[in-house]
């Protein structure tokens, strides 16, 4: 993974001073309220329901145990003792005090981690693939490329006051597992005809209000020219991006206003004028930056074990886990093992300190120290070898961490809703909870098979609901919780809005709603093999709407 | 009135900003309004005149630089502290046409935290925010000491660092 050098430190301690000096000024009434709170979300830092909220970047999701260790301790000495990872690959500790925020960053630079630009209207954490460099379906490693635009990004002196947030996110797969088009810039790594590396962009998606899929606006962008192009992206969007609205302020707005092949236009025109600047790649630099994530040095014998055929055949739990947690690995008898943070009783994504440091171990034991945050708010241990997978379950089996459910109906994401956030309708945590205890029978869900169930308790769209296959978002109803449902939503390669099923349904019939939804579909598809979303693309919306709203029996009060 | 910090140094403000109904004064610095400098720029030129020009932060460098390339001063308005265009009008003035005049920020975001980063941007004039001590304002400058990217200004950058001692 990539290291810092002392140039990379001395910049995150520098910040660590900065903001120390700034809550410092604050603390003693020499910068105003409201642009202190621009300056702490540049560091994280948010002011929840019921007290501050810091999310921590974890770039591209990648994690050194040791990295994670320190998130234990800050979650043990600064937190109630648990930490909640996010969809967007970080982690957000719920509980820390002002006055402490300057330590815990000064903790986490020792270990070189930080909270830059996390929030706020600004460049924020570069995410990608959380399979990258081990996929099977992957056509180059992506995060050196990330890392690359990490460091741009980072105190970028132009682009800190931007209209309003901006992300980026890469994919390098045939499978998008980052959800790019629903970014502001999607960079998609390609070959060209002629066999050269570059990129595919797409810019204007995103999700919240007015959620959009992010056209293309470049087809093939030489692989030295990244930087200079997504500084003309950015340079058209801070000087013409809509500043009197906050809700018509992302790039997407703008692109959408006048149009994909105007902002294409004005950005290459931009472009044309710094291409052959100081932004364009040198290819040493690239490679240093490949160095950093080169292969480890994997068994070559790995795939000539034996026992863990033998622990399917004798264990079915751990069959079960295996069938569903493991993802396969380019290098044979190695796999991709899924950490799922999705159990009954738990809010999606949370994990205790406890199991920080356990996890923190089992990486280096079996996954040569690192682990790595998904967009599914669940954790992947990347690097395992096959005979390690058992002890492995056993471990993660123990620490409640081994439901065997990746990709399932209850590996659902969602958002901290009314329980943490300020600004929700409705709660997102319990409906979770309600759906887990209607679906707890796990042969079931195997039955359902892949569906991705996204929730959010307000417009924001932080859970990602309007790509759900099911979304759900949280309304107000006079001041009750009620939640709007949406069927066919994708953030993958085939990405897709969801169409909404009709009135809102109240929170006593949320789980039942869903478990009808499900209901249409196994009568409806046409085998096991179709999944949920191609029988919604094939039947429409009219097969689940007359199902959902029947006023027979229970019904669903609409 | 504003306290002037110039190239790193607190100064006295040399420069008026005029109405533009105010006739130009005799033998003073002054700073017009990019409609004034549009339409009187015979004027202003003849009567040999000192005239920088406050350009709003809507306009678009590219299209003006032109007749903006003759102003002494350029004066940028960052009117809220989270309105950052200026910014990028900053760095199309020194990056991109290497403008040699002083680029002047004014507003209601001329303060201490946002003063490092305007510099990198190419602004060497600060007329700081009323309540601002300019004084710690000076720290400013010093909270960064390197940089990942290059833009208008001289700080040491970590790419070519890296390159020296590979
Ligand atoms: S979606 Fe709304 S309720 Fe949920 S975390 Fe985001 S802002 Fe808060």
């Amino acid at each position: 993974m990539y290291r810092y050098d002392s140039y990379d430190q001395k910049l995150v301690d520098e910040r660590v001073a900065q903001f120390r000096d700034q809550t410092r000024r604050f603390l003693a009434g020499q910068i105003p309220e409201d642009e202190f709170r621009a300056l702490r979300l540049r560091n994280g830092l948010y002011i929840q329901r019921f007290a501050p909220m810091l999310r921590i970047s974890i770039p591209y999701g990648l994690l050194s145990s040791k990295q994670m260790r320190m998130l234990a301790h800050i979650a043990r000495k600064y937190d109630k003792g648990y930490g909640h990872f996010t969809t967007r690959q970080n982690i957000q500790f719920n509980w820390p005090k002002l006055p402490e925020v300057p330590d815990i960053l000064a903790d986490l630079a020792s270990v070189q981690m930080h909270a830059i630009q996390t929030s706020g209207n600004c460049i924020r954490n570069i995410t990608s693939d959380h399979l990258a460099g081990v996929a099977k379906d992957e056509l180059i490693d992506p995060r050196p490329y990330c890392e690359i635009t990490r460091q741009w990004a980072t105190f970028h002196p132009e682009f800190n006051w931007l209209p309003r947030k901006f992300k980026i996110a890469f994919s390098s797969t045939t499978t998008d597992r980052a959800a790019t088009r629903v970014h502001d810039i999607g960079v998609h790594i390609v070959r060209n005809d002629a066999g050269e590396l570059g990129y595919s962009i797409y810019v204007g998606g995103g999700l919240g209000r007015m959620p959009m899929i992010a056209p293309l606006i470049r087809e093939f962008l030489p692989e030295l020219d990244l930087l200079s192009y997504l500084e003309a992206v950015l340079r058209v969007y801070n000087r013409l991006g809509r500043r009197d609205n906050i809700h018509r302020a992302r790039v997407k707005i703008l692109v959408k206003e006048v149009g994909p092949a105007k902002f294409t236009e004005m950005v290459e025109a931009e472009w044309a004028k710094i291409r052959d600047g100081a932004l364009r790649l040198q290819p040493q630099d690239l490679d240093l930056m490949r160095g950093h994530f080169t292969e480890f040095h994997y068994d070559p014998a790995a795939g000539n074990d034996t026992s863990y055929h033998q622990r399917q055949q004798s264990d079915s739990a751990f069959a079960a886990w295996s069938k569903r947690n493991l993802k396969p690995h380019r290098q044979p008898g190695y796999s991709a093992a899924f950490v799922s943070l999705k159990a009954p009783g738990i809010a999606p994504g949370d994990v205790t300190a406890e199991q920080m440091d356990a996890l923190a171990e089992l990486a280096d034991l079996y996954s040569f120290g690192e682990l790595r945050a998904t967009h599914d708010q669940n954790l992947v241990f990347a690097d395992v070898r096959q005979q390690d997978l058992y002890p492995l379950w056993l471990r993660l089996r123990e620490l409640g961490l081994a439901t065997p459910n990746i990709g399932l109906l209850t590996d659902l994401i969602c958002c901290p809703g009314l329980d943490f956030c300020s600004l929700a309708n409705a709660g997102s945590i319990g409906v979770a909870q309600d759906i887990f205890d209607r679906f707890e029978d796990l042969d079931y869900q195997h039955d359902i098979g892949e569906i991705k169930i996204k929730m959010s308790g307000c417009m924001n769209g932080c859970g990602h609901h309007t790509v759900g296959h099911i979304g759900i978002l949280g309304v107000d109803k006079k001041g009750e919780e009620w939640y709007q449902v949406t069927l066919g939503g994708s953030a993958e390669n085939d990405a897709s809005l969801g169409d909404r099923t009709g009135p809102s349904i109240a929170r006593a019939d949320i789980a039942e709603a869903v478990e009808r939804i499900v209901g249409v579909y196994l009568d409806q598809r046409s085998s096991s093999d179709e999944s949920f979303l191609q029988t919604y693309r094939r039947i429409g919306m009219q097969p689940f709407k007359e199902r959902i709203y029947a006023s027979d029996s229970a019904g669903v009060t609409a | 009135m504003s306290a002037l910090i110039r190239n790193g140094r607190i100064e006295a403000d040399d420069f008026a900003v005029l109405a533009d109904d105010q006739t130009f004064p005799e033998g003073r610095k002054v700073i017009i309004s990019l409609a004034r400098w549009q339409a009187e720029a015979v004027l202003h030129q003849a009567k040999n005149l000192i005239v920088g020009v406050h350009l709003p932060n809507t306009v678009s460098v590219d299209e003006l630089w032109p007749i903006l390339q003759s102003a002494p001063l350029v004066l940028l308005e960052f009117p809220a502290f989270g309105d950052g265009r200026a910014y990028s009008q900053a760095r199309t003035l020194r990056d991109r046409y290497g403008y040699s005049g002083e680029i002047r920020a004014f507003g209601g975001a001329v303060v201490r935290d946002q003063l490092q980063a305007m510099q990198r941007c190419g602004i060497d004039a600060f007329v700081l925010r009323q309540d601002q001590d300019p004084q710690r304002c000076l720290d400013a400058f010093k909270d960064f000491s390197i940089a990942y990217q290059r833009a208008a200004d001289r700080m040491p950058l970590v790419a070519s660092l890296r390159r020296r001692t590979r």
